[in-house]
């Protein structure tokens, strides 16, 4: 019954985010940018732009540039969920791959520094006065949300602990389309069906800004408007 | 308004962060464009009655057309990294001049029409109904954003508000409601060629006016030459070069670095506007009808380079969509760049060593540079990265023994706005403009205080304008905001041209 329950969710619920986030994704590559305008200064070459993002995405550099408490919770949250989600890894992989069996140990941890960051983001909403002016209820439901996935899956990590055997079997169980036995535990039931509704969610919530960030045209384009031409395809229509 | 009726904030520091003040700048609304100017510009007379689906099919059409419209949209998580940083959030207060607010004026719209969450679940995601009274808003808050795009180097996405002001003023056009200032001047310049509305013989009359003078205070005769044909270089430049103070002392700057370089230019009556107001109400059509009038001057004349004179708005559209707009230019000369920035020229000019400067000539002048917004956050310059902060610099401290940059986080990428660009340069926004200015006369006078610095130069002719008349409320001369070529101008000693030791010589010879 449970099991069947959470198949069928966790099949919706991977449809979803994929067919989702990738349809937002060819909306993306299929708009284009009409205009070059890379905030300045900005890399001239292909090999700059690469580097500029992976700054971006890799330390958050213009969140640094910009505040540097939010970006302590920013970075401390962010990087903790990849740690977090590698960690998860060992669940869904069989053999377990190599590298996911060495950040085992980093990331034993990182359910604290990533409960923490989303505290310390969580606070200033509701602290400072300028970011409760901007925040919706959806804002502070998306940190909820995290938080609830987060503390619960700590909860089974250091507190009551699962059978992640029968866990491990289910999830495997499911790629081949075969429906197992869930372990009936309330804690892992709250953690699987919130993450499953962060799944749901994902392609029509600000998480877009995940994808969203490698096709902003402030960071992503080259500085070279003399030497190239740029020209949509609309403009070029307008030529004639 | 009056100056005594616009309460200036007293910052203690220029990026210092002002209580919430909601709904300070509600009533601050620019004039709004007559039939006459919104048909100039292609845009319907006045606010059609299907005004409402007509802004929602070109929300879309932007959508489609506009990729850092759709994906700026969509990205912003609200974690508050803008908040603090627009130069009219820390003169005004008003939270809706918080980027990501006034973005959001436009996003919670977006959201209710487009998105599955608004949709379904609006007061959840902050979506709300487009009505008059949002559509109000939008007037009245997309007209106090100068699309500086200080906001998108600190977005950890790069989510650039100039962007959303740019496609809301653009929606509001094309439903008949636009803003008097940009579309007359648009209208003007389709019509004659200039933000003025300078016609070709007052343009003539006052170029060989401003050769006589250059004769009269240096005893040599540089030419100001108007549609010659068969000159190497067209000069573009902004049309407030040809009569306001301190423009007209850059452009005989760049006169004079002609003459000494020895190179053949000429301005163009057809095309003798730099400025290019189609940006700022987001029109691509707009712009291109205005930079194709460079290219066609460019051709008509024969000309193998084209040069842009001082302007900040006109260098972003120069350097980074004339390709793009009135491009190819391969009819030109490949060995330079197209097109080429003044102090691009100047720079090069004082690097070859073909001119003679005294810097004393400027030592009663203790100088700071403003950077403005549109050169350094959406332009380059020369061929390094950031060189168009260096380059101007260069150029200033060849000619200038006393220069003192001003905070480190007001200048360069994070240069605050002069506080009248993006279109809002027009008189009934003057509280506006004296309150967005205020960051960076705060770093002036500090700059004032520790080093004693009696003037500010600038390359941008909306700086300059909006300078002279703000700086006097801030305690300053308005005479203080310079042209950076009028620095060069004042340092260069022309080739043939008296110079005052010359004089004593000349006299003391004479007593003999
Ligand atoms: C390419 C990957 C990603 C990058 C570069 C990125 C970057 C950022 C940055 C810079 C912020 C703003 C600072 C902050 O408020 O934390 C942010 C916010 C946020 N991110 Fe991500 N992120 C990524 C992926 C994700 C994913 C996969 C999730 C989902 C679980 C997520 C959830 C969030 C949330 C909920 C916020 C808002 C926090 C708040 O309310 O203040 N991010 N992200
Ligand atoms: C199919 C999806 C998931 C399953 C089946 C799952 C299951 C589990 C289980 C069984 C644990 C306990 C680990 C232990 O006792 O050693 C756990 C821990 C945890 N989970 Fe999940 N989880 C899933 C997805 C996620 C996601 C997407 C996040 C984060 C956004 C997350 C965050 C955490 C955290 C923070 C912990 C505690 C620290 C740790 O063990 O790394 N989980 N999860």
């Amino acid at each position: 019954m449970l099991g069947a329950f959470f198949a069928i969710l966790y099949y919706v619920a991977t449809l979803i985010l994929v067919i989702g986030v990738g349809a937002r994704i060819r909306t993306y590559v299929k708009v284009p940018a009409p205009l070059i305008i890379p905030t300045q200064p900005a890399p001239k070459t292909r090999n700059g732009v690469f580097w500029r993002m992976f700054r971006e995405v890799v330390f958050f550099e213009s969140l640094f540039k910009s505040n540097k408490w939010t970006w302590v919770f920013a970075y401390a949250f962010h990087m903790s969920m990849w740690l977090v989600v590698a960690r998860h890894l060992r669940y869904l992989t069989q053999p377990v791959w190599g590298w996911v069996e060495i950040v085992q140990p980093f990331g034993t941890y990182a359910a604290f520094t990533m409960i923490l960051g989303l505290l310390g983001l969580w606070g200033r909403r509701i602290v400072v006065e300028r970011i409760r002016y901007i925040s919706n209820p959806s804002d502070h439901l998306m940190l909820a949300l995290i938080v609830g996935i987060a503390v619960s899956g700590a909860m089974m990590r250091f507190v009551a602990h699962t059978d992640i055997v029968a866990v491990k079997a289910f999830f495997m169980g499911l790629y081949t389309f075969r429906i197992g036995h869930f372990p009936s535990d309330p804690v892992l039931i709250i953690h699987v069906s919130l993450v499953a509704l962060l799944m749901i969610i994902f392609p029509i919530s600000k998480l877009l800004h995940a994808p969203g960030v490698f096709f902003s045209p402030t960071r992503n384009q080259v500085d070279n408007p003399r030497e190239k031409r740029h020209l949509a395809p609309w403009a070029e229509k307008l030529e004639g | 308004m009056a100056a005594q009726d616009i309460d200036i904030p007293k910052l203690h520091h220029p990026l210092e962060i002002p209580k919430l003040k909601c709904g300070a700048m509600a009533d601050s609304m620019p004039y709004p464009a007559s039939p006459a100017h919104q048909e100039s510009v292609g845009f319907p007379g006045e606010l059609l009655p299907d005004w409402k689906e007509r802004a929602l099919a070109k929300m879309k059409e932007l959508g489609e057309k506009n990729r850092a419209f759709k994906v700026y949209l969509d990205a912003c998580v609200k974690c508050g990294a803008c908040t603090d940083k627009c130069h009219y959030f820390i003169g005004t207060g008003d939270p809706k001049n918080m980027p990501v607010a006034r973005q959001d004026l436009l996003r919670s719209v977006y959201r209710r029409y487009f998105t599955f969450a608004g949709k379904y679940f609006p007061s959840l995601v902050g979506a709300r109904d487009l009505t008059e009274e949002v559509l109000n808003e939008w007037y009245s808050y997309y007209h106090q954003c100068s699309q500086c795009r200080r906001c998108s180097v600190y977005c950890p996405f790069g989510i650039d508000t100039a962007e959303i002001s740019m496609a809301a003023r653009e929606i509001m056009d094309v439903v008949g409601k636009g803003q008097k200032y940009c579309n007359e001047i648009i209208g003007k310049v389709h019509k004659i060629g200039n933000n003025l509305g300078l016609q070709e013989k007052a343009l003539r009359a006052t170029l060989e006016g401003l050769e006589e003078d250059i004769e009269d205070d240096n005893g040599v005769s540089v030419r100001i030459p108007l549609d010659e044909k068969g000159a190497d270089i067209l000069l573009i430049t902004p049309s407030a070069d040809f009569f306001a103070e301190p423009h007209i002392e850059g452009l005989i700057g760049y006169a004079k670095v002609f003459h000494e370089a020895g190179v053949s230019w000429t301005v163009s009556s057809y095309a003798s506007e730099a400025a290019n107001f189609g940006l700022f109400i987001g029109s691509y059509e707009n712009m291109q009808k205005v930079a194709l009038r460079i290219r066609k001057a460019a051709q008509d004349l024969g000309v193998k380079r084209i040069i842009f004179g001082e302007c900040g708005h006109a260098w972003r559209v120069a350097y980074s969509f004339l390709n793009t707009l009135a491009g190819p230019w391969d009819f030109l000369d490949p060995k330079y760049p197209v097109p080429q920035h003044i102090l691009e020229f100047t720079w090069g000019e004082i690097q070859k060593g073909t001119l003679n400067i005294d810097k004393s000539r400027n030592d009663h002048i203790r100088l700071t540079y403003h950077d403005s917004c549109n050169v350094a956050r959406a332009s380059g310059m020369g061929d390094e990265v950031g060189g168009q902060f260096e380059i101007p610099r260069n150029v200033i401290k060849a000619v200038c023994n006393n220069y003192f940059d001003m905070a480190p986080d007001t200048i360069k990428e994070g240069t605050l706005c002069c506080g009248g660009g993006g279109g809002l340069l027009t008189d009934e926004l003057m509280d506006l403009r004296t309150k967005g200015a205020s960051p960076r006369m705060k770093a002036l006078q500090d700059v004032t205080e520790e080093h004693g610095v009696t003037h500010m130069a600038a390359i941008c002719a909306i700086c300059k304008t909006q300078f002279s008349k703000i700086m006097p409320k801030f305690g300053y001369d308005m005479e203080a905001i310079l042209s950076v070529h009028q620095l060069v101008s004042n340092a260069l000693i022309l080739s043939g041209q008296e110079t005052e030791e010359d004089a004593g010589e000349t006299a003391a010879n004479s007593d003999a």
